[in-house]
């Protein structure tokens, strides 16, 4: 019983995502039949693969006949975030069983890992029990990212032109979600390193989106990393918060 | 021959994405993340997540747009407001969602 409770917690942090990720599967559907593209070759990238942002630079790449290996390729520099993802999910996962760290490691997207991960922040799951809301997170996930495709395989043969309509939007708003709780004080208490990661990713961002292979991604979030990490050495000296604390003095 | 070539495109992309998320969960009582790396980490969804949108919201057509004429720019500046204030997760989404097709109606 308390297993579902946790599994209905991890479930519950991801509406506010599911609602945001509909339009976007929607879109891929639709955008894979209005292309041309078989119906099961849509459904079987969604259920196997489960990563949006690829899927959408890896569908523009068939269209263009680029060869296998470019778009296996991009595939793995658009995918790459998900390394620090599991990077920072390690610690709390070490101890599982290893179907359970395949099961994490399968699940882990944006969006499973942006409402699971504040929930260990909060104290409002353990390393002990996480996993479970996790599980909740991820199937929610995965239901709403196949049920999104096939209804967006079935609108894009009845409605032609979906793909013009800017659903993609729904992906903007869904991010911007993730990122403005970083940016309250109340939430984190020490704001100044998480604006400057956001500037700073931004403005590289804008400058190198020219890089083929989504190059330009990569090196803006490192970029934001960086400034964010050394602006918390720098600024977090004077801040009271026990966690900066520990960080700068071990870090130095 | 052509669906042979798909299967081998689903079959890699699966492959490259499972063996990033997973590669380190595989042994992962052996993974000693050093207290600095810990330290970045957290500011790898604010980075990356922005890296993702921020060309989408102001290059709308790969080129600058810093202008009321951009939904895209009007949408995601709502949304940011609203987020930043409300703190609100699905008030943020939908809110940003249909200031963009408001924008994009007059527009």
């Amino acid at each position: 019983m308390k297993q579902l409770e946790l599994m209905k917690k991890g479930m519950t942090s991801s509406i506010p995502m599911i609602v945001g990720g509909v339009p976007f599967g929607i879109l891929f559907g639709s955008l894979a039949m209005s292309n041309g593209l078989s119906s099961w070759f849509a459904i079987a990238m969604s259920s196997l693969v489960f990563a949006g942002s690829a899927q959408f630079v890896a569908l523009g790449l068939i269209l263009i006949d680029a060869p296998l290996w470019v778009i296996i390729s991009t595939t793995f520099i658009v995918n790459l975030r998900h390394l620090l993802y599991a990077a920072d999910m390690v610690k709390f996962i070490k101890h599982l069983p290893i179907k359970w760290r395949l099961l994490i490691g399968f699940g882990l997207i944006d969006e499973s890992y942006a409402a699971v991960r504040p929930l260990y922040n909060d104290k409002q799951i353990t390393t002990d029990n996480g996993h479970f809301a996790f599980l909740g997170s991820f199937l929610s996930f995965y239901l709403m990212w196949q049920l999104s495709t096939i209804v967006g395989v079935v609108a894009g043969e009845l409605i032609p032109g979906m793909s013009a309509w800017g659903l993609e939007f729904a992906m903007v708003a869904t991010f911007i979600g993730i990122i403005t709780p970083y940016l309250q004080a109340k939430r984190v208490g020490f704001v100044t390193p998480y604006w400057a990661a956001l500037i700073s990713a931004s403005i590289v961002s804008l400058i190198l989106h020219d890089l083929p292979n989504n190059l330009g991604l990569l090196c803006a979030a490192l970029v934001g990393v960086m400034v964010g990490y050394l602006v918390t050495l720098k600024v977090g000296k004077n801040v009271p918060n026990k966690e900066t604390k520990a960080l700068i003095k071990e870090g130095t | 021959m052509a669906d042979f070539y798909f299967v081998l495109i689903i079959i890699g992309m699966f492959a490259v994405t499972f063996g990033i998320r997973f590669c380190l969960f595989a042994k992962a009582n052996k993974v000693v993340m050093p207290v600095w790396v810990e330290g970045a980490l957290g500011f790898v969804p604010i980075s990356v997540l922005s890296a993702i949108i921020v060309p989408m919201i102001f290059m709308p057509n790969g080129n600058l747009t810093l202008s009321l004429q951009n939904p895209w720019l009007i949408g995601a500046g709502v949304a940011f407001i609203v987020g930043l204030i409300k703190q609100n997760q699905l008030l943020t989404i939908l809110v940003g969602v249909i200031a963009f097709y408001l924008s994009k109606l007059i527009v």
